[in-house]
């Protein structure tokens, strides 16, 4: 198996196209998630009944095969990005969803009760106390999660939507090794990429982190 | 929709559909048979290395960061590059899904180790254990139930990637899935699923029996915080 290096700097725009388009699927899966995982985190860690239900339905959710959840949407939305995002976006909730619980619970009682004796409303406390204290393991989710949505674009080759993973089927289908390779090396690189940006993220936003070190 | 589950139900009740050369049975087997043999393959190369790493304290960065390296591996890419590179064989399946397993594992095994009280290790040093003696009796026991939460996650997410053995034209649960795809038989692929999901949760849970079993002598472990 050899690689043919020649056609790199044919394929360069090509390779441009297919990242950006990797990532269109992937960050907004992300996204949604987090839209969907912080809420009914913060519902599972209130209500204490509905906590093991809903860890253990995001837990069904993850072990149903990625390639199914995007078939099994086509006759929703068809043959679209909405599925490709949609199905990753349900990949991303259960690391999402268990780290934000976690991240609540991780949260000082004493700090949440200061809070309230401060006269903070449930909401404000949350948004200002226990959210913040939270952010690290959310974040913590937030990296694990990005990184496997964007090993996972590559599934959604199926319904046309891989992005990088379109150099899978192709190189496949012409038993032609190159795009392969490039398609599993741009892959990794942008899992990479992602996971430093979350952590100068995460950096910026916890100066009070910072001042301890 | 309802349409869908009563077909559903037909689909995964029927005999005819259990029984064969095609039939549930021998695709779940099949699927158990690559599933075991790669989670195996991927404990026998991942426990030895995390057990090492986490008694030497030697090389931590790489234990810490593997699972991300491969999390970030694209599977369907390797089965590809594995599949040109070997042709018809069950190489691309197995090693793909011991490339998944053997991260979790490695990662989970070291956490077990690092997590062990130092404080433990130097008495039974301090009381002239040899370290094999401290490594076999002291740190494995104490590393166990992470070690099992690696096993059970590696486990996991084999069972439902094992889905990949029917891309490179071989059986397991998959098969439906894919030949579902190709025939647009909808039902096919959500009887796929639905029995590869149920195989990894049945799984899980007799591993979750086991470890129970194991460990019923001793004390609850406290809860962190």
């Amino acid at each position: 198996m050899t690689v043919d290096w020649g056609w790199f700097p044919d394929h360069v725009d090509d390779l441009t196209t297919l990242t950006f388009d990797h990532l269109s699927t992937a960050v907004p899966a992300v996204l949604f998630g987090l839209l969907i995982a912080v809420p009914l985190a913060v519902i599972a860690h209130r209500v204490r009944p509905l906590r093991g239900v809903l860890l253990g339905l995001s837990n069904v959710l993850f072990t149903i095969p990625s390639i199914a959840i995007f078939v099994l949407l086509l006759p929703i939305t068809g043959l679209t990005r909405t599925t490709a995002i949609t199905g990753l976006t349900i990949y991303t909730l259960t690391v999402l969803l268990r780290n934000t619980v976690e991240g609540l619970d991780s949260v000082p009682a004493k700090a949440r009760e200061a809070s309230t004796a401060m006269g903070a409303r449930p909401l404000r406390t949350l948004l200002t106390v226990e959210l913040p204290l939270a952010f690290p393991v959310i974040m913590a989710g937030v990296r694990v999660s990005s990184v496997m949505a964007i090993s996972l674009v590559s599934v959604a080759s199926y319904i046309g939507y891989g992005g990088l993973g379109q150099l899978f089927t192709d190189g496949f289908q012409r038993n032609y090794p190159t795009p392969v390779v490039a398609g599993v090396v741009l892959s990794l690189l942008l899992a990479l990429v992602a996971d430093a940006v979350l952590v100068a993220i995460q950096w910026l936003c916890t100066p009070w982190l910072r001042r301890r070190a | 929709m309802i349409e869908l589950l009563t077909n559903l139900g037909h689909w995964l009740t029927s005999g005819a559909q259990w029984s064969g050369p095609d039939g549930i049975a021998t695709r779940l087997l099949e699927h158990l048979q690559y599933s075991a043999l790669a989670t195996l393959v991927a404990a026998l190369i991942a426990l030895p290395v995390g057990l090492l790493i986490g008694h030497t304290g030697r090389g931590a960065f790489l234990a810490i960061n593997l699972s991300g390296f491969g999390r970030a591996l694209p599977t369907v890419g390797l089965v590809t590059l594995v599949f040109l590179a070997s042709g018809l064989s069950m190489w691309p399946v197995y090693v793909s899904l011991v490339a998944l397993a053997v991260p979790v594992i490695v990662t989970n095994t070291y956490a077990g180790m690092a997590a062990v009280d130092p404080e433990v290790r130097d008495a039974a040093r301090g009381q002239g254990m040899r370290w094999h003696q401290v490594l076999f009796q002291v740190e494995l026991p104490l590393a166990l139930p992470l070690i099992m939460t690696g096993l059970r996650l590696a486990c996991t997410q084999v069972v439902a990637t094992a889905t990949i053995a029917a891309y490179v034209s071989f059986g397991g649960l998959g098969r439906y899935v894919f030949d579902g795809l190709a025939q647009r038989d909808l039902v096919q692929v959500l009887g796929g699923a639905v029995l590869v999901a149920v195989l990894a949760i049945a799984l899980d849970l007799a591993l979750a029996a086991v470890q129970r079993l194991a460990f019923r002598n001793r004390p609850a472990p406290s809860q962190a915080h």
